[in-house]
């Protein structure tokens, strides 16, 4: 049983608090991804778990022991960086067998030729693996670059978007094999992103992080259901959640408190007008070929939502309104979780 | 097809075949003057003492190993009487020397010079880029106190010719009894190289991204073993190239050799100018010293000429 816990790690660089007060346990087999915006200190935490960063406060434990003061070869962990991962003065070969070679590890030269091959075999770079680094494709570049980390077989692996730099498609195919691979092997990862597709559908737990600040954690489906604040529950969905003060919305039932509503587009309905009271006006209508996103005015405050592209609406044209289960926050952006039927 | 060529044609990039000859013109141009004295140099070790003075010049000439005999030898000049009982020449350059009515006392210093200047040259230069390396890598990675204040200390010590500090230089080393030795000249050179390596290697070594050490001290490398195998490596065209600078500095040095070194350590450049001959400087004999001075140079240039290209651009283009 290996599990990661951070105990109330502080960091700061210089003025700046990169890591507030943040605790965080990952299980064995768990897939954790942070999720949060640049800067919000994703990076300083795997660093920090890494041992290449020393927190200022806080400890952290791996497998139940303390070793926040050890240096990084010792923990064991392995780390996969967000770009630079590869050696250039060698081969695809060489950079999988790379950490096996660590004179820390002593790894007969045998076993390293099973190890690196298996995990060629895994990522399907197998026919690559005398190239030079640098004669890859970015794809395989990123691919060896997890092999170099999944040729251990450590406490967790530590990923710093290790997506980030390649293209849409590229990124779709590598989160399923990601995923893929870390069902098989069983492993622990810790993956740091802000792109909110890669949470979702890898994610076994997403930690909303921001300022160094962990917001929530908890189940992709708890974080999109239940958001604690507005900001967790900006950062789920496509298009984003509508935000809209409760008192625009006077006739809407709502718990006491409540200063903001969260209307995500499953939350907001439109359709022909019919004596309600919550009339909006079309903007704009984009196609996107399974759906149309509709953009409408409501009394100054731009709404977007999710409309099937086969309902007949225009631009200029009045539409009434009908909200289903939106959240409710209070004036400080803590959830409300009453739900007014 | 054809639109394409055509479209290169006037191509903002792609120079024009004019301008291609215009710019091969200058650079053979160049070529020519700067080899032109070197290959003078060559050609006039091949020369007999009168074609060496000759004026006007001679181009062409009937070469003779005269220069380089006179070079490697001490000879003391005998009356042809002398000469005639001895008995007949063993050696090509004995036959040779015996024309001028002279005989071969015994080996000249150059071959002791050239060790020297060998011994001197590559022994500074692998100091002064040892050093520089580990100092230019802790500059680069590691948060040191004052780094600024301490990198323009370091370059502030070439901000003077290097003569100006030769008095102090000359009582130290003479308290320390360094002067005219190899040690001596070794530790001087690589002072005045160290500053250069560093900053040359700094810039190499700030290119080099943190993340490939710290993916090694992850897998359990310590930062020595780190650096030797993630840093050097990739850093070896920015090693090379100041190897390569500060190896033609202490090669040429010219006014600390001839202050510091005048028996046992003294260098090539020292040496050269003062191969006398009989009535004055013997001009192939230094042309020769001169060939031969020149040769490690230009085989080092070359052999690293890859990586000196390349060092010089380096860093000019963002990958």
């Amino acid at each position: 049983m290996t599990d990661v816990v951070l105990r109330n790690i502080s960091k700061r660089f210089g003025s700046v608090e990169a890591v507030r007060d943040l605790s965080l346990s990952v299980n064995d087999g768990e897939f954790v991804v942070l999720l949060g915006p640049s800067g919000a200190g994703k990076t300083t935490t795997l660093r920090l778990i890494a041992g290449l960063e020393q927190p200022d406060s806080g400890s952290v434990l791996i497998d139940g022991e303390d070793v926040t003061r050890d240096p990084p070869g010792t923990r064991d962990i392995a780390f996969v960086f967000q770009q630079y991962s590869l050696y250039p003065h060698l081969s695809v070969y060489d950079n999988l067998a790379f950490p096996l070679r660590s004179p820390a590890r002593r790894v007969p030269e045998r076993l390293i030729k099973k190890r690196v091959e298996q995990t060629a075999e895994l990522l399907h770079v197998s026919s690559k693996l005398k190239n030079s680094a640098t004669r890859l494709s970015g794809g395989e570049m990123q691919r060896v670059a997890i092999g170099r980390a999944l040729v251990r077989d450590p406490a967790i692996y530590l990923m710093d978007e290790p997506l980030s730099s390649l293209d849409a498609k590229l990124r779709a195919e590598l989160r399923l094999e990601l995923k893929r691979i870390q069902i098989e092997l069983g492993a622990t990862i810790l993956y740091v992103t802000h792109d909110q597709v890669e949470a979702m559908t890898m994610a076994s737990r997403i930690g909303v992080i921001r300022d160094g600040k962990l917001l929530q954690l908890g189940s992709p489906r708890e974080i999109y259901e239940n958001p604690a604040d507005s900001y967790v529950a900006s950062r789920l969905g496509t298009p984003p959640i509508n935000f809209l003060p409760a008192h625009l919305v006077p006739d809407v039932a709502m718990p006491d408190g409540t200063e903001m509503l969260g209307i995500r587009t499953e939350h907001l309905e439109i359709g022909k007008r019919n004596g309600g009271t919550l009339v909006g006006r079309v903007h704009r209508v984009e196609h996107l070929g399974e759906q149309n996103h509709v953009h409408l005015e409501y009394k100054g405050k731009m709404l977007v939502t999710l409309a099937d592209p086969h309902q007949p609406v225009d631009a200029g044209e009045d539409v009434e309104l009908r909200l289903k289960h939106p959240l409710y926050f209070d004036a400080a952006g803590r959830r409300i979780p009453a739900v007014i039927q | 097809m054809s639109a394409i060529a055509k479209s290169n044609a006037h191509s903002i990039v792609e120079a024009s075949p004019r301008a291609k000859a215009i710019a091969g013109t200058i650079v053979i141009l160049y070529a020519v003057i700067s080899i032109l004295p070197l290959l003078w140099i060559v050609a006039t070790a091949f020369k007999s003492q009168s074609d060496a003075i000759a004026y006007p010049p001679k181009v062409f000439f009937q070469p003779t190993l005269e220069g380089y005999v006179n070079l490697f030898t001490m000879r003391t000049r005998q009356t042809p009487d002398f000469i005639a009982k001895l008995p007949p020449p063993t050696t090509w350059y004995d036959k040779l020397v015996r024309q001028h009515d002279m005989v071969i006392a015994g080996p000249s210093k150059v071959v002791p010079r050239f060790i020297n200047s060998l011994i001197i040259g590559f022994g500074s230069t692998f100091l002064a880029v040892f050093l520089g390396t580990l100092a230019a890598y802790a500059f680069s990675r590691f948060r040191i106190p004052l780094a600024d204040d301490l990198l323009f200390f370091i370059l502030s010590t070439r901000m003077m010719p290097p003569v100006a500090v030769a008095i102090p230089i000359y009582l130290m080393y003479r308290q320390l009894n360094l002067t005219d030795t190899r040690l001596g000249m070794i530790l001087l050179y690589t002072a005045v190289n160290v500053s250069l390596a560093v900053w040359l290697l700094k810039g190499f070594i700030d290119e080099i991204p943190r993340e490939y050490e710290e993916a090694a001290l992850v897998d359990g490398y310590t930062r020595l073993q780190a650096l030797r195998k993630v840093v050097l490596p990739q850093a070896v065209t920015g090693i090379a190239a100041t190897a390569i600078f500060c190896l033609i500095f202490s090669w040429n040095e010219y006014a600390f050799a001839v202050l510091l070194t005048s028996g046992e350590a003294q260098t090539m450049p020292p040496f050269i100018p003062f191969i006398i001959g009989e009535g004055g400087q013997d001009w192939p004999a230094v042309a020769a010293a001169t060939t031969l001075f020149v040769m490690p140079i230009v085989l080092f240039t070359v052999l690293l000429r890859k990586h000196l290209l390349r060092g010089i651009t380096f860093g000019a283009v963002r990958k």
